[in-house]
């Protein structure tokens, strides 16, 4: 008899009984901490922080628990909470150039004026696994440390603004107010404030794989990495009864300024162009890709013919979102029962119209 | 921040979404019914579900749930499939609101590919969760393109697609998400539903919202609006039938579910929507397959 | 169409149309005026700005100077280029018509040649399949595109007849001006006589006014009334064919005309 095939609440509460059994691992090891996931985990954290959109290090690691380390799990986790909080205002736009530097490098110039700081990077290891950490490898020295209060200089880029070497930010935008993808519905073309927030919030892989395209010639812009720093900003919110800002926080964030490919002509003097990318915590890689992504999505601005992916806007921006993109895909494990059985219908339908034909035909030879 | 774990639904707003977001998606959905069939783009938030799971629907659903409403939740017809619990469980949680399985009694029904089978009436809002709310989207990828289209009435590359089908299969070979004209004017997508549901959304009594998440756009079909199946005159619009009843409830007039019984390829043909399915038996209505197990 | 009436007043009128890219001259500084019923041939080497002004006159690009005026059926003059949009998209599929030098750019590759032929009607309100499927048969026929191919799709067709379909395509609902962009370019010598031959007939059968761009004298000579000889961005020299081809009075068309072998 008819048994039922569609699943139901037990099956559902099962499921997650198992999902948090599943997490736990063996009781025999210890519970992993929140604390030691954000101190020791930092970079998972800063993406999940970056790409979900919070800038909150105990929220992000706690994702990542809940979430057993799948990164775009935690990133939705935190996505789903922000939903949920009330927005007092908006801060001031946080001065970059009043930094303060964990580690600061520019690879156009050997020297710059505030030093090249590098700071804590895997840049120079070896990538030798290191089984110490396994055997509890115990407390690492101790680095020379900069002195306390941390160095700030101004952008690199700034330097070649000044002798209109580079195009300066202001002249590739509008002096509108920036837009907020997650509180009003995007609209194609995008402006670029929109854009770039749309990138921020997008997944580093597919990033990081269409700014690799861009270097393999699908699209070449040419980079240099002009100045890629990592520090802490100030945090300032102004109340409208105030008068004046206050200091709220702070937050650590990575920014990379690219330099590239210039553009001039008899008229115009030549000038380099700039792609610009910014990521929560430490996130180079991110902060990298997005701004050759960037450079390349300012093709139509920039009078460049669009050929490549990576300059297709709507292409880019449409599909950059990892929690819409996993969403979607993964909706192909929901029940199709209904589409499903209206196509098996008509394949049969039509199989049996081939079917009749083939059996007409013979018929017709035979006679 | 807190980062104390919300086990207790309690803590949210009522119906989880804030009351300046409702607010955004209500004027979204104002402007849907008074342009039937227009996509309106809004500002979609991130749901604690997955997209693809029916967050539009969601929050359509979440921004109009009044505490009296009595909501019903299906997915594929059937209210005990595992989306539609884990919607409707949510609901009870943030909002407390009653539910049914009952198409009659309810007064808001949230919908993943059908639609009922017993007519809807006036007061019943009927929420459709949509993946792709543009028709178009499949012959023109471009949403710069497509909305264009929209606004200039060009729906020829449509027609086109349909004489493909015709051309290659002798009839038209979509069989599901079959593209309507709404009020005269707007392509629409009626979501992935079986064609087979198209005649129910045509002057039907109920106000039809529909809300696609990731894709950000909300429209609708309000009462006894005109809904028209794309074709050509001498190929007309047809729905799908099946040769046999429904083994339970001997239903001939209804969707039905392919249900593979044993390793021998035994089939048996079952209502897709279960209220409708269970009605019927208990009103004394029995299929083959009932009369056959006695 | 009262060609009687109209025969003053010219189809389309370019007036001092200039596009430049950059620092880059497209066109500079172009006027001329086609009539109804005739047939304007654009000639010169590639670079010489013909495909952007061809692109400038069909509203498919803005020049930066300078204006393009369009005679509609009900005899007003439109400016091309600051019409509304969807009035410019109304023309570009009911009024004109344009052929892409790669047939791939015109046609929709994926669709079978009855859809793409049936495409123009459709967005034109023909509902009914029959009716749209009779009148592909016979401009397929029209167009010597075998019949029992019009349920394939033109990937798998020859160059030459992925041409000819694309001109079915185009002229399936009589366009009162056509756009030509080098029609018969990338085309073997043997294909190119045949679709030719085809073009002229429908010129003259239909009393077609068209632009065409292209680089081959042969082709200009065959079907055009007239030339608008190009060179670096600004016309060098115009006149009736015959007249340009046989007695060239600019040095550059003179040029030009005896690097070809007279047909």
């Amino acid at each position: 008899m008819y048994v039922a095939v569609k699943g139901g609440e037990r099956a559902i509460d099962n499921a997650h009984r198992l999902l948090a059994e599943d997490r736990r691992g063996k009781t025999s090891t210890p519970d992993l901490t929140v604390d030691q996931i954000r101190e020791q985990m930092k970079l998972a954290v800063d993406r999940v922080m970056t790409e979900g959109s919070v800038y909150d290090p105990d929220l992000a690691a706690l994702a990542l628990k809940q979430a057993r380390g799948d990164m775009i799990e935690a990133i939705f986790l935190v996505r789903a909470y922000r939903t949920t909080l009330a927005r007092f205002g908006s801060s001031l736009p946080v001065e970059t150039g009043s930094m303060k530097i964990d580690r600061r490098i520019s690879a156009a110039f050997k020297d710059v004026p505030g030093g090249q700081i590098l700071g804590p990077t895997f840049d120079y290891t070896h990538r030798l696994i290191d089984f110490k950490l396994a055997a509890d490898g115990g407390d690492p020295e101790e680095a020379i440390s900069m002195d306390d209060a941390m160095p700030q200089a101004r952008h690199v880029l700034d330097l070649l603004a000044g002798e209109g070497l580079v195009e300066t930010p202001e002249a590739s935008q509008d002096q509108a107010p920036p837009g907020d993808i997650t509180r009003t519905p995007v609209e194609f073309p995008m402006d670029r404030s929109t854009r770039l927030q749309s990138l921020a919030r997008g997944d580093e892989g597919f990033l990081l794989a269409l700014g690799y395209s861009t270097q393999r010639g699908y699209a070449r812009t040419h980079p240099f990495a002009g100045e890629i720093r990592v520090g802490r900003v100030a945090v300032e919110f102004q109340p409208e009864e105030l008068g004046f800002p206050i200091q709220i926080g702070e937050m650590e964030m990575t920014e990379c300024n690219m330099i590239n490919q210039f553009q001039g002509s008899k008229t115009v003097p030549p000038q380099f162009t700039r792609g610009y990318g910014i990521a929560l915590g430490h996130g180079e890689r991110k902060a990298m890709a997005m701004a050759l992504v960037d450079r390349s999505l300012r093709a139509g601005e920039l009078g460049e013919e669009r050929t490549a992916p990576s300059q297709d806007e709507e292409f880019v921006l449409s599909h950059c979102d990892n929690v819409q993109a996993t969403g979607f895909v993964e909706h192909l494990k929901l029940p199709h029962y209904v589409d499903f059985q209206s196509e098996l219908n008509l394949v049969r339908k039509m199989r049996r119209q081939v079917e009749d034909g083939i059996a007409f035909a013979g018929k017709e030879a035979a006679e | 921040m807190s980062t104390e774990t919300q086990d207790d639904g309690l803590e949210y707003n009522f119906a989880y979404l804030d009351e300046q977001t409702k607010r955004m998606i209500r004027r979204a959905l104002l402007k849907a019914v008074a342009v039937p069939g227009y996509q309106v783009p809004f500002a979609g938030r991130e749901m604690p579900m997955p997209y693809g799971w029916g967050t539009g629907g969601i929050q359509v659903t979440a921004s109009i749930l009044e505490p009296d409403d009595v909501l019903k939740v299906i997915d594929q017809g059937a209210d005990d499939t595992t989306n539609a619990v884990s919607i409707r469980k949510f609901f009870q949680r943030v909002a407390g609101v009653a539910t049914t399985e009952k198409t009659e009694g309810a007064t808001l029904i949230q919908t993943r590919h059908r639609i009922p089978e017993m007519p809807l009436h006036e007061g019943q809002i009927l929420v459709y969760q949509v993946p792709i709310p543009e028709p178009l989207r499949f012959l023109e990828p471009r949403e710069t393109e497509t909305r264009k289209m929209h606004a200039l009435e060009e729906y020829g590359l449509m027609h086109v697609k349909l004489y493909e089908d015709i051309a290659r299969h002798g009839h038209i070979a979509t069989t599901y998400a079959y593209p309507v004209k709404v009020n005269d004017r707007y392509i629409m997508d009626p979501s992935p539903t079986p064609k087979f549901d198209n005649p129910k959304m045509n002057r039907c009594a109920a106000l039809q919202l529909f809300g696609a998440g990731r894709e950000k756009r909300i429209y609708a079909v309000p009462p006894y609006t005109d809904v028209v199946s794309l074709d050509f005159e001498d190929h007309p619009f047809e729905i799908q039938a099946w040769d046999n009843p429904c083994s339970l409830c001997g239903e001939t007039n209804s969707f039905l579910d392919e249900v593979i019984m044993d390793d021998q390829g035994t089939r048996m043909f079952v209502c897709s929507d279960t209220d409708h399915c269970t009605t019927r038996q208990q009103q004394g209505y029995q299929g083959p397959g009932q009369e056959a197990a006695e | 169409m009262t060609e009687t009436e109209n025969l003053q007043t010219p189809l389309l009128s370019v007036q001092s149309v200039t596009k430049t890219y950059g620092p880059h001259l497209g066109c500079s500084d172009i006027s001329f005026d086609l009539y109804p019923g005739e047939v304007v041939g654009i000639v010169g080497e590639s670079g010489s700005g013909k495909t952007t002004l061809l692109n400038c006159l069909a509203g498919r690009l803005t020049p930066d100077a300078g204006k393009v005026l369009y005679t509609d059926r009900l005899g007003s003059a439109l400016n091309v280029h600051t019409v509304s949009e969807p009035q410019r998209r109304m023309l570009m599929r009911t009024d004109w018509a344009f052929v892409h030098q790669h047939a791939r750019d015109g046609l929709r590759m994926t669709v079978s040649a009855g859809g793409n032929v049936g495409e123009r009607l459709m967005a034109g309100g023909a509902r009914h399949y029959g009716n749209i499927r009779e009148q592909a048969l016979d401009w397929l026929e029209k167009t010597e595109v075998d019949v029992s191919r019009i349920d394939d799709r033109p990937d798998t067709f020859s160059g030459g007849m992925q041409q000819r379909l694309q001109i079915a395509r185009n002229l399936v609902t009589g366009p009162r001006l056509v756009f030509m962009d080098e029609p018969t370019g990338g085309l073997d010598v043997s294909v190119q006589a045949r679709l030719l031959d085809l073009l002229r007939g429908l010129v003259s059968e239909m009393g077609l006014s068209a632009i065409i761009v292209t680089h081959d004298l042969a082709v200009a000579r065959l079907l055009s009334h007239r030339l608008v000889v190009m060179r670096r961005g600004q016309i060098v020299e115009t006149g009736l064919t015959d007249q340009v081809l046989d007695d060239p009075q600019d040095a550059y068309t003179q040029l030009l005309v005896s690097s070809v072998l007279h047909p």
